[in-house]
């Protein structure tokens, strides 16, 4: 009898053997998302200096791979923060590096950025990827890696160290991979416009493996701020990161640790909150049991009493920059936007931010077109699942006398310090009461506004052909009949067609 | 022969006249008094069209309407109506002639575009509501044309040919009643009666079996449902040359009205008077005809049907008990015969049996 036999497999492996899960799902989708994971670093990293992105992405062809896939080397710059020296290995060579006790609103959908693009790149091709950076200090620093797969561990095989002379700061990937660029281009294209459209202060650069060039350039330099590192909300916590937190902390007593580990949490709510759950102040949370942590989470979630969370930490685009980028990028007649004022939901802040634009250069296409955005990044799969597109569906339109065979983009944006995704693919935002009721309030106001708009336009057109009716026919009232009377002199009918003329300034 | 009859066409072409330019007048006159123009005129809707027992016609009642150029809806219409007074002035002084579908064109010149033919005939139609004159006089005549066979003398009053006289035996093909003959004067006849007839087919044969002759009768071909030109010429040689009117059409609901509308007129042209002949007479096809003669019949289909009970409650038709008893008969047979039917007892039957007979009958 053959005996199973268990082995450990390291993060590297993990996603080496389930791609899927990241997005590398077919050679299309691998393009697409290898290019989406850099660059969403890249923006990462110079929005958290507060440096307006300048971002340039080249895709070359450097054979055929099979059939119907290319080998590619992709490379990204940016003049973000760089990375220092030390980290840079790890930072492209190490799946899942780095710790996360701490909260923040970030761009990655899985926290795995530009390494599970290396990895992939790796697994296809077997070359090494070149990465180069600097802070903006005396050197740049220059590393040729691969990733020991089976050990999760970045090999080195060349580094280079370089003076700075020109003060460059930001980092540049380059790597090779296998894809299907011509099944991805359009998808990377609506990627590149809906990435420009919900970050108006970026230069972005693609050149096509064709050698062909997209440029979206930025619209103003204002920047949100950055968003800031915040401690986990009781409500959000599970048994999992209670026991990591427990593990890391150095403090002693459970009232200094959910004071210090936990987001909103004081004096009085530390105190109310054991006298709640029975526990005392000066316990060593090193020493509860297994159970008295569950406990402790189930007691966490029960109690009444926790402030809401705060959403100064996220970093929502603003109405202003959120107009700039949907002018930019879709030219409407009329854009209106609106930005809900932060809830919570299961102990996560989060922000609804929505726009309606109208006529201009936005196609009629028989229904509403819509822009998903999450955390300032483009949600271009499953639009059908997504909370948003079933409020949206949902709505009597009419009685805001909207109808979708109007040229009519909405632009939905959440930003949160954990996006309510709905499944592992990351590309839909699921139906919670709490999300469905403030994307239905901000589609209600920005759908007023609309009607405002819509109605006053209508009147004003109205307006205007009850006056020209009345131009083009009293003065031939006025020729007809001096005719059919033998009159020489036409009798003025100017005074007529002022007297019907209601309102003197739109008309 | 007869004395010669001077007819009212001259002088009612100056009335004509007169009226078209006082309504551009009346225009004229608000708009440089500085008030929007409005012209009221009588009210054709359903409940404004009553049957006058006393006139033998349709005609409107009391109520009017008025368009004003103030208001948006009638802006375009008014600017329309004084348009066709216009052009039908022009039309009438001139001498000229044109159609309905010439004047749907020509409101295209002054950037008067109708919206579809119905547009601009109920235009024409308001205007002779205005002024109580039919299209005709203003020279606007429908494309449908019929003919006239006979002997009966007219003097031509269009340009070129005034004075010169035409007997309308002249042509066997009939002479067409369209604007030259409709403005002519009537000067002389022998004939003792006047036989409409529906149908070309019949009204040639008429002529070649000299009905005309042998009855001493102007034919008219009515060419189907008659043209308004047409009924007022039956109704001119009633009233100047003092014929009696004979009608025959076929043997069904539609035939029946043909004849009725020659006698009472339309409806929609309750807004026009002498059009219609009162004294005219429906001499068949009947539908004790079809069963006294025999005749090669086809059943009454539903529409036929369905008209027949719509003409049953109509006024005109409780004129007469002749109309009530012939309705009847068609709904208790259920058959009907086309004039052409009576060619199964040969070509000349029904001018050498029949056709005497009902006239016969008739007076």
């Amino acid at each position: 009898m053959a005996q199973a036999t268990f082995e450990e497999i390291s993060a590297s492996d993990f996603f080496y053997r389930n791609r899927d899960i990241a997005g590398f799902t077919n050679p299309s989708r691998a393009i697409f998302a290898a290019i989406r994971e850099l660059v969403e670093n890249s923006l990462d990293a110079t929005e958290s200096q507060k440096i307006p992105p300048d971002i340039y992405v080249r895709l070359s062809f450097e054979g055929e791979a099979s059939k119907d896939t290319q080998i590619y080397k992709l490379r990204v710059e940016d003049n973000g923060s760089g990375i220092q020296p030390r980290f840079i290995p790890s930072a492209f060579g190490q799946v899942l590096y780095g710790s996360k006790y701490k909260l923040k609103q970030t761009r990655g959908t899985f926290g795995l950025g530009g390494k599970m693009a290396v990895l992939y790149g790796q697994i296809m091709t077997h070359q090494p990827a070149y990465v180069t950076s600097s802070t903006g200090l005396a050197k740049v620093y220059s590393f040729k890696l691969m990733i020991d797969i089976q050990r999760n561990r970045p090999v080195i095989l060349e580094r280079k160290v370089l003076i700075n002379k020109e003060q460059w700061r930001g980092t540049i990937v380059e790597f090779t991979l296998e894809g299907d660029y011509l099944r991805a281009k359009s998808k990377i294209l609506e990627y590149f416009k809906q990435t420009a459209m919900v970050n108006p202060y970026a230069n972005l650069t693609f050149v096509d493996p064709k050698g062909r060039l997209y440029k979206f350039t930025r619209v103003t330099t204002d920047m949100p701020d950055p968003p800031k590192e915040t401690e986990p909300h009781p409500y959000g916590v599970d048994v999992e990161l209670l026991q990591r937190l427990i593990q890391v902390t150095p403090y002693r007593n459970m009232s200094e640790f959910l004071k210090q580990h936990f987001h909103r949490v004081g004096d009085i709510t530390a105190q109310k909150f054991l006298e709640f759950s029975g526990l005392s102040p000066s316990k060593n949370p090193k020493r509860l049991s297994h159970e008295e942590v569950v406990r402790l989470m189930q007691n966490l979630k029960k109690f009444k009493e926790f402030l809401p969370p705060d959403a100064s930490c996220l970093s929502p685009l603003g109405e202003g920059l959120l107009k700039a980028g949907i002018m930019k990028e879709l030219k409407p007649e009329y854009l209106v936007v609106n930005q809900r004022k932060p809830s919570t939901y299961a102990g996560h802040p989060f922000i609804i931010e929505m726009g309606i634009a109208y006529g201009g250069e936005i196609p009629r296409k028989g229904g509403f077109i819509i822009y998903r955005f999450a955390n300032k990044i483009p949600l271009l799969y499953d639009e059908a699942s997504d909370v948003s597109f079933r409020v949206i569906n949902s709505m009597n339109w009419r009685r805001y006398k909207v109808s979708p065979d109007m040229p009519i983009a909405i632009v939905v944006h959440i930003c949160s310090t954990k996006v309510p995704y709905k499944t592992v693919g990351k590309e839909f935002i699921s139906d919670r009461p709490e999300v469905r009721r403030e994307v239905a309030n901000a589609l209600r106001e920005i759908a007023r506004q609309l009607h405002r708009f819509l109605s006053k336009r209508e009147h004003v057109d109205r307006e205007k052909r009850r006056l020209s009716i009345f131009a083009k026919y009293l003065p031939k009232i006025a020729q007809f009949s001096s005719s059919l009377a033998g009159k020489e002199k036409l009798p003025d009918v100017k005074k007529l067609i002022k007297s019907v003329q209601k309102y003197e300034k739109e008309a | 022969m007869r004395k010669k009859l001077k007819s009212s066409v001259a002088e009612k072409k100056n009335e004509v006249l007169g009226s078209l330019k006082s309504l551009g007048t009346n225009v004229y006159d608000q708009l440089d008094s500085g008030y929007f123009p409005s012209i009221s005129m009588p009210s054709r809707s359903t409940e404004n069209i009553n049957y006058d027992p006393h006139l033998r016609q349709f005609i409107l009642g009391d109520k009017s309407v008025r368009r004003s150029a103030r208001n948006i809806r009638h802006v375009k219409p008014f600017t329309q109506l004084v348009w066709a007074a216009r052009f039908s002035h022009e039309l009438a002084s001139q001498r000229k002639t044109s159609t309905l579908r010439d004047v749907y064109y020509s409101a295209q010149a002054y950037a008067m575009t109708f919206k579809d033919q119905q547009e601009s005939n109920n235009i024409i139609t308001d205007l002779e509501t205005v002024l109580g004159f039919s299209r005709e006089d203003f020279n606007i005549f429908p494309e449908e044309r019929s003919a006239v066979f006979g002997d009966l003398t007219i003097e031509y009053t269009v340009p070129g040919y005034e004075g010169r006289t035409l007997n309308l035996t002249s042509h066997p093909d009939g002479v067409l009643i369209g604007p030259a003959l409709t403005s002519s004067e009537f000067v002389s006849t022998t004939a003792n009666k006047v036989i409409a007839i529906e149908k070309g087919g019949l009204f040639t044969r008429f002529i070649e079996e000299n009905v005309h002759k042998k009855f001493n009768a102007v034919l008219v071909l009515t060419a189907g449902q008659a043209p308004r030109a047409t009924r007022h010429f039956i109704r001119r040689l009633h009233k100047e040359m003092d014929l009696p009117v004979y009608i025959f059409t076929d043997g069904d609901p539609w035939g029946m009205h043909i004849a009725m509308v020659i006698i009472s007129g339309s409806a929609n042209a309750a807004h026009l008077r002498e059009l219609n002949t009162p004294d005219a007479k429906w001499s068949g096809v009947w539908a004790t005809d079809i069963i006294n003669y025999k005749l090669p019949t086809d059943p009454l289909d539903d529409v036929d049907i369905k008209r027949l009970y719509e003409l049953q409650r109509d006024p005109r038709y409780k004129e007469d008990p002749l109309w009530q008893k012939e309705i009847k008969t068609f709904l208790k047979i259920k058959r009907k015969a086309e004039q052409e039917a009576f060619s199964r007892y040969g070509l000349t039957y029904i001018v050498d049996e029949y056709l005497p007979t009902k006239l016969e009958e008739n007076t």
